[in-house]
């Protein structure tokens, strides 16, 4: 069968994939630079071609609790948001995690603090990466840098998520969001009969028929049965860092210097490494893919005959922390980044990178 | 007319004691237990008339606890 | 004939139990508290209605959080005020189900007012139980939304006034004016006439849930004895002379 290839932006790419999915249901709230992923399966009308359910909610805090509820049916539920909205929903997140549900989130990040501008931005690593809301929790953070990734990246999302009863992010930024790129769409998949979400969800509240009654809840006053809930998750997060990296290397055997860049600033760190060759530095280029759980292994061996590290975000500093970690500052690690919705070009790093190291 | 004759139980370890049933029996026949308490410490409420009942359920219906059951005939 | 008791307690006599579906754990509600008997309603209406194995409840935060401990059936636990977004979804994506909100004052009407007037709005097919007893107990008797003005709370020590607290809001005409509502009404549970017809109420807004017709929500004007610091039985009668005053019981929209 010919592969269906469309031209479209990276928040169109994300509505039409979780249709393919075959998704349950999508509880939004319109903010810029994401608004796309509404208006596009608003458009599209899902409901009357696979069932899925399309909601505009009156607040990310009601749609991001919508998700909450829908991932305890045990469908595949989705919300997306920007920043400021993102923030918002923290406290939702905390429950969905916390209540060991499955469910995807998407931020297209745009820059802050406050209400920023709705220009691109990669500000919210530390949010998505390092919990974000209260207590002890991890999200799967997926960093997409392209069109493509975008619409993968729905697939891959809600697998790991029901795979660890654990919520997934899609952290794009909103460059990814907004750029028109060449994507192939995956073969549509049909949403889970009722007895298949039974099967695959016991844990599911969908009525007790057959079986005891299921509680969701994440509520636990006895202290020592509120650790062992704790020590359960962690064992549950050791288990997706074990198992669940996903980076990108380039150039990066022997490399003499080391670019370490995540989503739409890897493509243009890419370019910056390609004409950084040519004029005869060894650079290389790693892309974490999964941003927690974190590729440390992957730029620690990287960097083993680095002699600097440049981390590049869109950002005052937020991965470089654990760039940093994962080479135990044994290597010169660097920051450049740019804010505000300004975004570097590729001679601008170049320029960077050379100043910084080759002198 | 047939009399009408009824019976309470109390499930006196699920009772708190709040003394509701006894208020709202129109004919007196629950009261708490002035001394006795309960494994959880509350004063329940015991059948103190059981001839007065006639298992109108008002006991039963205001218990917050679902402590009472209510049993009715008619004679 | 004088019958013996023995006589009488014979199960084909039995007219009043306890519902199966209220499990056998002792309620943590304090002595007297008024959601026990909702708890009991809800469980005989679900019972009667046969949709034990379809419905999901949504606990609240606030004292009814552990509702779920209560009554058998399937059960989530919503963030604070967020219960109608949790309702909404579980009723969309199954509409099958029977799902229901159990909220308090403060979970309704302060943090997630948004929450309750949208999903009300909407029409989402939904009952809302309404427990409102002025205060919130949970936390200690702090002033509640609804908390009637004069009227003392740990943090109105003084008595809530209009100048520095605002007025006590009232909740049922906002819901009966909008347009996704089909059934707003008022009752209490502090006589057997009153609770026999709170059961009624309740079991027409799972009706009303179950036939698509919109949003219900049926408030339970209750009582708070230790945060009201009465008796049970004294609360019964501050909720007839000052409750009511403020929150008089019937349907303010039935269509």
């Amino acid at each position: 069968m010919e592969s269906d290839i469309r031209l479209m932006k990276g928040n169109e790419a994300l509505a039409h994939a979780m249709i393919r999915y075959g998704a349950d249901g999508y509880f939004g709230y319109p903010i810029t630079p994401q608004s796309e992923v509404l208006e596009t399966l608003e458009a599209e009308m899902p409901w009357e071609s696979t069932g899925m359910v399309v909601l505009q909610a009156e607040s990310e805090v009601a749609a991001v609790n919508m998700v909450y509820a829908g991932a305890g049916a045990g469908k595949a539920v989705c919300t997306s948001s920007s920043s400021p909205g993102m923030s918002l929903m923290q406290e939702g997140i905390s429950f969905i995690a916390a209540a060991e549900l499955p469910a995807l989130l998407i931020n297209c990040m745009r820059g802050g603090p406050g209400l920023g501008t709705i220009q691109p931005s990669q500000a919210d690593y530390f949010q998505a990466t390092k919990g974000g809301g209260h207590g002890d929790y991890r999200l799967i953070t997926l960093a997409p840098s392209s069109v493509q990734e975008m619409c993968d990246f729905v697939a891959l999302g809600w697998d790991l998520a029901f795979k660890y009863r654990t919520p997934a992010m899609i952290l794009a930024d909103g460059t990814v969001g907004q750029m028109m790129e060449k994507v192939i769409l995956p073969e549509p998949r049909r949403r889970r009969t009722e007895e298949e979400l039974r099967e695959q969800c016991p844990w599911a509240v969908t009525g007790k028929k057959n079986r005891k009654r299921n509680i969701i809840t994440s509520l636990e006053l006895n202290a020592p049965a509120m650790e062992v809930i704790n020590n359960n998750l962690q064992a549950k997060y050791k288990r997706i860092e074990e198992n669940e990296v996903r980076c990108e290397a380039l150039n990066t055997e022997d490399c003499e210097y080391l670019i370490v860049a995540f989503g739409s600033m890897a493509r243009i760190c890419e370019k910056a490494m390609e004409l950084a060759r040519k004029q005869g530095l060894n650079v290389g280029l790693l892309r974490p893919i999964t941003l927690w759980p974190f590729p440390a292994k992957a730029i620690e061996q990287a960097a083993r005959k680095a002699k600097g590290i440049l981390v590049v975000e869109l950002s005052a500093g937020q991965m470089i922390e654990d760039v940093k970690l994962a080479v135990n500052c044994q290597v010169d690690t660097r920051h450049y980044g740019r804010m505000g919705g300004m975004i570097p070009t590729p001679d601008e790093i170049l320029g960077v990178l050379k100043e910084m190291f080759v002198k | 007319m047939a009399k009408v004759k009824g019976a309470v139980v109390v499930n006196i370890e699920r009772c708190k004691g709040c003394d509701l049933c006894a208020v709202a029996c129109p004919l007196g026949v629950l009261e708490l237990q002035p001394r006795e308490v309960n494994n959880r410490g509350y004063h329940y409420a015991y059948v103190k008339n059981a001839d007065k009942c006639i298992g109108c359920q008002s006991c039963a219906l205001v218990c917050p606890d679902g402590c009472i059951t209510v049993y009715r005939v008619q004679e | 004939m004088n019958m013996k008791q023995e006589d009488i307690i014979k199960p084909e006599n039995c007219v009043y139990r306890k519902p199966s579906l209220l499990t056998d754990e002792n309620m943590h509600y304090c002595p007297g508290c008024s959601h026990g008997v909702v708890h009991k309603l809800i469980a005989e209406i679900i019972e009667e209605m046969g949709m034990e194995d379809k419905t999901v409840g949504v606990s609240p935060v606030g004292c009814a959080v552990f509702a779920y401990n209560y009554i058998d059936i399937d059960w989530i636990q919503a963030a604070h005020g967020r219960a109608p977004s949790v309702a909404t979804a579980l009723k969309r994506l199954n509409p099958e189900n029977l799902i229901f909100t159990y909220q308090g004052d403060g979970d309704l009407a302060a943090i997630g007012t948004c929450e309750t007037i949208h999903a009300a709005n909407r029409g989402e097919n939904i009952a809302i139980i309404f427990i409102n007893n002025a205060i919130y107990g949970m936390t200690g008797g702090q002033m509640a939304p609804t908390t009637l003005l004069g009227m003392k709370t740990s943090t109105t020590p003084y008595g809530r006034r209009a100048d520095l607290n605002g007025h006590p809001l009232v909740m049922a005409p906002l819901m009966a004016q909008l347009d996704g509502t089909c059934y707003v009404t008022r009752q209490s549970v502090h006589t057997p006439a009153a609770v026999r017809k709170a059961k009624a109420a309740i079991r027409k807004a799972f009706e009303n849930s179950m036939a698509g017709k919109g949003t219900s929500m049926v408030e339970i004007v209750s009582t708070c004895n230790s945060g009201w610091k009465l008796t049970p039985a004294q609360s019964n009668e501050w909720l007839v002379e000052n409750m009511f005053k403020k929150y008089p019981l019937g349907d303010l929209k039935n269509e």
